[in-house]
C-alpha cells in the first residue's frame, strides 16, 4: 500500500525503533463519512501527516475511512481534533472490531473467479465466431475441442460457488437458484463435450462459460454491497470505543469495559458516557438520561443514587460501584430483548425470493417437459438431453441473478454518498412502500444540544455576570450560554473567587456580594418545566435562563420533503410537553404525542400497522428501540445509541437529517427498476424458451440472448446512479 | 489453415498475459479502493513524485 520507509525517512527515526514500534497500537482507523471528492483525500491525509509522530496516512474514499501508522506516542484525540479543525467530520473507529481480511479475500477470490471466466468467456466465443461463421467438419471439431480446454477448467475454477451452493441446498432437501444455475451450466458442458466427441454440430461451451460469468458478476455485486453494509455495521459497533477508568488501589487504570466485574470501582470524568450500570459511591453530578428515556432535563446523581449504563455524567467527577458490566447491565438486556424482538418480527419476502421461488421450479419443470416430449416423440435420448440443455441455458437467470444486486448496488452507492448506510438487503424495497413516517424529538429531530432563550431580556450587567460564570464550568448549558453570549458581544464581568460546586453551579464574588448560576434548588428558585439554568445576582429575584434544544440540520428540509411526498408525519417523544409542542411548531407538525414511553411508541405504531399504513420509524434512543424493531422499516442516527443502531435498517452517517426524503425518491425508483429488469428478462424468455423448446436454438442464438439480456439488465440498473 | 496453428496459440497467449496483469492488480489491492483511486489522479500532489 504505502513505502513506509521513504515516509519515515522525512523524520528519520532509528531503524530499530521502527520494527520495535507495535503496530497494533499504533495503527488508528477512523471514520469520515463526509469525505467525497479529490480534494477532501489530499486535505485529510495532509491534515494527518501533519500532527507530529504520524508516519503515514491513507484514506479509503470507498470506505470513507483513514488509516494512520504513527508511533505509539501518538494519541488518537489529536489526530480527530486536526480533522475537526479542517472541517470534518471525524470518528474513532475500534480496529479490533473491524475484521477487514476475511471479507476483502472472499470479495477477491469471486473477482478472480470473475476474471478467470471473463477470460475464458472472451476466448471461447472469438473461437465460436469461426463455428458459428460456417466451420465444418475437423475445423469445426478442432475449435470445438479448443473450447473444451478453454472451458472446462475454467466452469471447473470459476463455477464453484455455484457448486457449493446447490450441493449445500440440495443435501439439506431445498431448491435454490443455484440448483438449476449448476445445473444448467454442468449439463451444457457435459453435453457439449459429448457433441465434440461425437463430431456433432452443436456445442454450447461459449454459453456455459458465459453463464458463469454473468452469474459471477451478479453475486460480486451483491457480495460487495453485503460486505459494505457489514464492514459499516462493524464500523458502528467500533465507534464506541469502549473504556472505562477502573480504580485499582487508589490509581486510576484504563481498561476495557468488557474486563469490568460488579464490585469493580470506577471513576466518570464529566462529559463522558456511563460504562456499566452501578451505585455511585462519591461525587455529586448532573446526569443526562436523554438517550435513555428521551427527556432533555438532567437529573441530579448524588451518593447512593442507581445510574446505568449509556446516560451521561455533566458535570462532576463520579466515583462508582460497578453492579451489573457487559452483556449484564440494563442497556444490553435491552439489546437482546430487542435481537428477539426481530427474530419474531413477520419476515418481509423481498423480489427476489418470490421471482426465484417462481422461477427455480418453472425451469425444471419446462426442462423436464421438452426432454420427455422430444424423447417420447423422436426416442432419441441425445436429442431430449440437448434439447433441456438448450432450455436450461436459455432460460439461464443471469438477468434474474444481477436484476436485484446491480440495482441495490446502484442505490445504496447513490444513499452512501448522500451520507446514507443500507444495513438490509431489503431495506430499499419497504422503504419504497412507507406512506407514514414517525420522528422522535430529542438526538433525532433535535441534536439534544441547549440553546438559550430570551438572552435580550437581560441587562448588560447581568449578561456579563453570566458570561463570566458560565465560562467557568464545563456544563453543557454554560458552554452553550458562554457560546451565545461571546457571539452577541458581551465582554465578561470581573469576578472573583470562582468556584464551580459539581452538580451545583458555579459561583462566585462581586464587589462582595456572591453571585451564583446553577440548578434552581440551589439558587432558590421555582424551577421552569423545561431544561433551564437560573441566575442569582445577589440581589432581588433569580432569573431563569430557559433553554430550548437545537433543531437538527435538515429536519426542517426533510419534513417538508416528506410532506410534499404525501406521507403523514408523526412526533412521538418521551420528552415533557411544552419542549415537544415547541418542536411541533417550529417544525410546522400537526400530529405530535409528548410523554410517549416506549410501549406507547410501540402501540401507536402497531395501531397505524393494523390500520394498513406503512411505517417508517426514525429515531436514536434506547426508548425507540423498541419501536425501531416494530416498525416497518427504521432509521437512526449515527449518533444513536448501539441498540437503536443495531434494531434500525438505514443508518444516517452524518449529522443531516434531508437525505431521509431523498432516500425514499431512490428507494421507489430502485423499485421499480428492479421491477423493469424483471419484466426484461420475462421478455427476453418468453421470445427465446419457445425456440429452444422447438430446438431451434443454436449456439449463436443462446449466446446472444444470455448476453442482450444480462447488458441490458445492468444498463438499466445504472441508470440509477 | 495451417496459419491456425501459430494464431490460435498467440491469441490464447495474448488473452493469458491479460489475465496475468489481471491477477497482478488484484494482488496490488487496486480494486480495494476504486472510488478514491478514481479522484486522487485529479489532484496535483503527487504530479512531480509518486505519493510516498
Amino acid at each position: 500500500m504505502a513505502n513506509v520507509s521513504a515516509s519515515s525517512a522525512r523524520e528519520a527515526p532509528p531503524a530499530r525503533e521502527l520494527t520495535t514500534v507495535d503496530l497494533k497500537n499504533a495503527d488508528h482507523l477512523i471514520s469520515l463519512p463526509n469525505i467525497h471528492c479529490a480534494a477532501c483525500i489530499s486535505n485529510v491525509e495532509k491534515g494527518l501527516m501533519a500532527v507530529p509522530g504520524v508516519r503515514n496516512a491513507r484514506v479509503n474514499l470507498t470506505r470513507k475511512r483513514a488509516m494512520v501508522e504513527a508511533d505509539s506516542g501518538v494519541r488518537i484525540d489529536a489526530l480527530l481534533s486536526a480533522l475537526e479543525r479542517k472541517g470534518y467530520e471525524a470518528y474513532e473507529l475500534d480496529p479490533a472490531q473491524l475484521s477487514p481480511g476475511g471479507a476483502d479475500r472472499t470479495a477477491r477470490d469471486l473477482l478472480m473467479r470473475m476474471g478467470v471466466a471473463g477470460f475464458g468467456m472472451m476466448n471461447v466465443m472469438l473461437l465460436s465466431v469461426a463455428v458459428w461463421s460456417g466451420a465444418e467438419d475437423a475445423t469445426r471439431d478442432m475449435f470445438h475441442w479448443i473450447s473444451a480446454m478453454i472451458a472446462l477448467p475454467v466452469i471447473a475454477f470459476s463455477a464453484q460457488p455455484f457448486f457449493l451452493n446447490a450441493w449445500s441446498a440440495l443435501k439439506a432437501g431445498r431448491l435454490n437458484m443455484d440448483v438449476p444455475i449448476s445445473l444448467a451450466i454442468l449439463l451444457a458442458a457435459g453435453m457439449s463435450l459429448y457433441e465434440t466427441a461425437r463430431s456433432g454440430e452443436y456445442a454450447y461451451f461459449d454459453a456455459a462459460v458465459a453463464l458463469t460469468f454473468f452469474l459471477l458478476a451478479g453475486r460480486y455485486l451483491d457480495f460487495r454491497t453485503r460486505a459494505t453494509a457489514r464492514s459499516a455495521a462493524q464500523e458502528l459497533a467500533a465507534l464506541e470505543v469502549p473504556r472505562a477508568l477502573k480504580l485499582i488501589g487508589g490509581a486510576e487504570v484504563t481498561v476495557p469495559v468488557a474486563e469490568l466485574a460488579p464490585g469493580d470501582l470506577i471513576r466518570v470524568v464529566p462529559g463522558a458516557r456511563l460504562p456499566a450500570d452501578g451505585e455511585i459511591v462519591a461525587g455529586r453530578s448532573e446526569i443526562d438520561r436523554s438517550l435513555l428515556t428521551g427527556e432533555t432535563l438532567p437529573v441530579l446523581g448524588e451518593t447512593g443514587s442507581q445510574v446505568t449504563a449509556g446516560e451521561v455524567n455533566l458535570t462532576g467527577l463520579l466515583t462508582i460501584r460497578v453492579t451489573a458490566a457487559g452483556v449484564d447491565s440494563a442497556l444490553h438486556r435491552m439489546a437482546d430483548l430487542v435481537a428477539v424482538a426481530e427474530t419474531a418480527r413477520s419476515k418481509y419476502t423481498s423480489l427476489a425470493d418470490k421471482a426465484a421461488g417462481l422461477y427455480a421450479p418453472g425451469v425444471h419443470i419446462l426442462a423436464l417437459l421438452a426432454a420427455i416430449g422430444w424423447w417420447v416423440a423422436t426416442g432419441d435420448l441425445r436429442i431430449a438431453l440437448n434439447i433441456a440443455s438448450a432450455v436450461l441455458i436459455i432460460t439461464c437467470p443471469c438477468a434474474l441473478g444481477l436484476a436485484v444486486p446491480a440495482v441495490v448496488t446502484a442505490a445504496s452507492g447513490r444513499l452512501f454518498r448522500k451520507g446514507m448506510l443500507i444495513k438490509n438487503g431489503t431495506a430499499l424495497e419497504r422503504l419504497a412502500e412507507v406512506d407514514t413516517v414517525i420522528f422522535d424529538k430529542t438526538g433525532t429531530l433535535t441534536m439534544g444540544a441547549p440553546e438559550p432563550l430570551g438572552l435580550e431580556q437581560l441587562d448588560d450587567h447581568q449578561r456579563g455576570v453570566a458570561l463570566a460564570l458560565a465560562s467557568a464550568s464545563a456544563h453543557p448549558l454554560s458552554v452553550s450560554l458562554a457560546r451565545s453570549l461571546r457571539a452577541a458581544g458581551v465582554l465578561p464581568a470581573d469576578l472573583d473567587d470562582l468556584a464551580e460546586c459539581p452538580g451545583d453551579g458555579v459561583s462566585a464574588l462581586l464587589d462582595g456580594r456572591t453571585v451564583r448560576l446553577g440548578r434552581a434548588p440551589w439558587i432558590g428558585a421555582d424551577p421552569l418545566d423545561q431544561t433551564a439554568t437560573y441566575l442569582s445576582m445577589g440581589e432581588g429575584p433569580p432569573i431563569a435562563i430557559a433553554f430550548h434544544d437545537q433543531m437538527r440540520t435538515g429536519a426542517v428540509e426533510v419534513v417538508a420533503g416528506l410532506k410534499a411526498q404525501g406521507k403523514s408525519v408523526i412526533l412521538l417523544s418521551g420528552d415533557t410537553d411544552a419542549a415537544v409542542a415547541a418542536v411541533a411548531a417550529q417544525l410546522g407538525l400537526e400530529t405530535a404525542r409528548a410523554n410517549c414511553r416506549p410501549e406507547d411508541k410501540v402501540a401507536e405504531i402497531a395501531t397505524l400497522t393494523d390500520a394498513g399504513h406503512r411505517v417508517l420509524m426514525v429515531g436514536d434512543g434506547l426508548n425507540d428501540t423498541a419501536a425501531l424493531s416494530a416498525a416497518h422499516v427504521s432509521i437512526s442516527p449515527a449518533t444513536a445509541l448501539d441498540a437503536a443502531r443495531v434494531a434500525s435498517d438505514i443508518v444516517l452517517l452524518g449529522n443531516d437529517l434531508a437525505p431521509i426524503a431523498e432516500a425514499m425518491e431512490t428507494a421507489r425508483m430502485s423499485t421499480r427498476r428492479i421491477r423493469e429488469n424483471f419484466t426484461i428478462s420475462t421478455v427476453y424468455n418468453v421470445l427465446a424458451v419457445p425456440l429452444a423448446i422447438a430446438g431451434l436454438a443454436t449456439p449463436l442464438i443462446a449466446a446472444l440472448a444470455m448476453s442482450s439480456s444480462s447488458i441490458t439488465v445492468s444498463l438499466n440498473s445504472l441508470r440509477l446512479r | 489453415m495451417e496459419m491456425l496453428s501459430y494464431l490460435i496459440p498467440i491469441s490464447l497467449t495474448l488473452g493469458a498475459l491479460g489475465l496475468a496483469g489481471f491477477f497482478w492488480t488484484l494482488k496490488r489491492g487496486q480494486y480495494d479502493d476504486p472510488e478514491g483511486d478514481a479522484n486522487r489522479i485529479l489532484s496535483p500532489d503527487y504530479d512531480d513524485k509518486p505519493k510516498p
